[in-house]
């Protein structure tokens, strides 16, 4: 089992660099030239949505092609029909939209289809006949295995812990608690033991409280694991200004600009998610070679993602970009979303 | 006698100043889309502007009525979504489609009444009454469908919706535009029911006492503004072919702007249907051929908001000029 924080930012890019060198001769060889390929976000100047757009356009640059983002200002269901009617109209030879609704888009984008314009979904998918090609950031299983092995090196394999999620009926978070709970089984974590599992609503205050209630109610918690970014950040806010910090460790998911303060002043190690600059210039890889005619979104198909190397498609047009990137005070200051 | 009449035909004269202004803008718009983009003027664009504002004119058409009476409607982009939501429920509910659609037609008039009796009965401003209902009906559609959406709607229906008409660049829910717009003209412009908006909004005292029953009028201004809600409601429901609580948020404020910028003088008594209309394609033709000219959305609202201020702007401006220049020549004259 690879273990994402063995492995944060160097040896990476070292593999990716590697990688890319093999890659290079056979993408640039396969890709047509002058693709027109447009972004649509679920929302322009939505700042993670802008980094996913700014990683798809660099894609785009590298490929040679013909790179855009139009989108809306507003994140309505409908809003982004008019954009890719736009598109179609304009003729572009891919589009890759991150949807702000599952079925709005979808009997427009396959018009697009229909016309023969390729279709990539990232971040957030449409019905799977609205498009060839889902970029998801990664699997839900690696995530929430991803989460326990990165506080069992944060807490050194043993001691209470406790779960900070969002709602308790947020699809997504009880999705990766099930596969954190499914990774605790593993005998190497036979020391570690889930206390309990909080639901701080995705709402600063009452996940503020709730971390102190934990400490309370846990006096030899070890980790607070917080797999929503609303959740860390208010956990690492309480800790941050309590006895507990340097004692108690808080991990999850959350982004890089929300964290840095506490990353900086020690109360978090280090946390994770996935780099939506990364998505996007995955995506964009996506639509080029669909738009090339070298894959068909078809399970099985694979090809090459510039320097993030060989992608395959799996099932049901799903291209996942991997396991999701560690955070910690050696690389923070690279990102900026 | 000669006074009045030439009263009149004065703010006839300048209806028709300001909609040979908005017909002149059409024409420049239309012009400057066909440079900025080759494709502007192709069938499949223009089916995709027309489709574009099917929903904003649905409900810009009872508006018109509305503020020509001097009333406004804030609460028409959450009946519409009210009515989305609905359609969902009652379609989950296995009740066929055309009753559906009745159903939620009922509901939107139902709205519509709530309003008006709320603002006729207790006398209350309608601006203030439906800032309330717009978010009591928002809130109404979320409590109906939560975040989820329905989209599993029959597909000769979702079809009629994406579809256009015959082998024509007409999308199919346009006809509802077009057959409401003859309608709504009739009604405003050649009615005494249309008259009696102008009296009411120019002065509802004197209209009162000239036999008009105001508070009537006024609910059925709200009905009918709920009906269309309601109907734009299933048409953008049926488009998107996704029912959700957050559908239409935010409309309100283009049919106002759409209204406003046609010509209908916000203070009421003042405005014309062919204004309106002429204001509904001018900005679905600058929406679509800057779109189609890259031109970035937060471009888009600034070229609506400077619209919508000139539309306030410039006939106060006039106003004002023509007010101080009679001054002037009624000194000269003394």
């Amino acid at each position: 089992m690879k273990k994402p924080i063995r492995f944060p930012r160097g040896p990476a890019l070292a593999a990716a660099l590697l990688a890319a060198t093999v890659a290079l001769t056979a993408s640039a060889a396969d890709i047509k030239s002058g693709l027109k390929i447009a972004f649509l976000p679920k929302q322009i100047n939505n700042p993670y949505e802008v980094i996913a757009d700014d990683g798809g356009m660099a894609a785009i640059k590298e490929m040679k092609g013909e790179g855009k983002v139009v989108g809306p200002s507003d994140a309505g269901a409908s809003s982004q029909v008019s954009y890719i009617n736009t598109l179609i109209t304009q003729r572009q030879n891919a589009i890759v939209i991150a949807a702000n609704d599952a079925n709005a888009v979808v009997p427009y984008l396959k018009k697009a289809m229909s016309q023969g314009i390729k279709v990539v979904t990232f971040d957030s998918d449409t019905a799977p006949d609205g498009r060839q090609v889902f970029v998801n950031q990664a699997d839900s299983e690696a995530i929430g295995r991803g989460q326990i092995q990165l506080l069992s090196k944060l807490i050194g394999g043993e001691g209470e812990f406790a779960i900070l999620s969002a709602t308790p009926n947020a699809t997504n978070q009880n999705t990766w608690i099930k596969w954190m709970q499914e990774e605790l089984k593993k005998p190497e974590y036979s020391k570690m033991k889930l206390v309990k599992i909080a639901y701080g609503n995705d709402d600063d205050q009452k996940s503020f409280v709730e971390t102190q209630g934990l400490l309370q109610a846990y006096p030899n918690l070890k980790g607070i694991v917080a797999p929503t970014s609303v959740g860390i950040a208010a956990a690492a806010r309480y800790i941050s200004s309590s006895p507990a910090k340097g004692k108690v460790v808080v991990t999850g998911l959350g982004t890089p600009n929300q964290m840095r303060a506490f990353v900086k002043n020690g109360t978090v190690k280090a946390f994770q998610l996935w780099d939506p600059g990364q998505l996007g210039y995955l995506a964009a890889f996506a639509a080029a070679n669909l738009a090339s005619g070298t894959i068909t979104g078809k399970e099985g198909d694979s090809f090459d993602a510039g320097k993030l190397g060989k992608r395959t498609v799996g099932k049901s047009g799903e291209v996942i970009l991997g396991p999701p990137t560690t955070f910690d005070a050696a690389n923070i200051d690279n990102f900026n979303f | 006698m000669a006074k009045p009449d030439s009263a009149l035909s004065t703010t006839r004269r300048r209806h028709l100043q300001w909609e040979a202004m908005l017909a002149i803008v059409l024409v420049v718009s239309l012009v400057a889309g066909r440079v900025l983009s080759p494709l502007f003027l192709s069938g499949a664009n223009i089916s995709n502007m027309l489709a574009d504002f099917t929903e904003i004119a649905l409900i810009a058409l009872p508006m018109t009525l509305i503020i020509v009476a001097a009333e406004i409607d804030l609460s028409v982009a959450s009946v519409l979504g009210a009515s989305s939501a609905l359609m969902g429920v009652l379609w989950h509910m296995g009740l066929p489609m055309p009753l559906v659609i009745v159903l939620v037609l009922m509901f939107g008039t139902l709205a519509g009444l709530f309003n008006g009796l709320v603002i006729v009965r207790f006398g209350l401003p309608s601006l203030a009454v439906t800032i309330g209902t717009l978010a009591l009906f928002r809130g109404l559609a979320y409590v109906l469908l939560g975040d989820q959406a329905i989209a599993d709607f029959p597909a000769s229906y979702t079809a009629f919706g994406i579809d256009t008409v015959g082998n024509t660049f007409l999308p199919m829910p346009f006809v509802l535009v077009i057959a409401g717009a003859v309608v709504f003209t009739v009604v405003l412009q050649a009615t005494p029911f249309g008259r009696s908006l102008f009296a009411i909004g120019a002065n509802p005292t004197a209209a009162q006492f000239s036999g008009i029953d105001v508070a009537k009028t006024k609910l059925r201004l709200f009905m009918m503004s709920g009906a269309m809600a309601a109907l734009a409601g299933i048409v953008y429901t049926l488009r998107f072919t996704s029912a959700r609580g957050d559908n239409g948020e935010g409309f309100e404020l283009s049919v106002i702007a759409a209204v406003l910028f046609g010509g209908v003088s916000i203070f009421g008594g003042r405005g014309s249907m062919i204004g309106v209309l002429l204001s509904l394609v001018i900005i679905g033709v600058l929406r679509n051929a800057l779109t189609l000219a890259d031109v970035s959305s937060e471009t888009l609202t600034i070229v609506t908001g400077a619209l919508l201020l000139s539309s306030v702007l410039i006939p106060n401006l006039v106003a004002r000029w023509r007010a101080a220049r009679e001054k002037r020549l009624m000194a000269q004259a003394l």
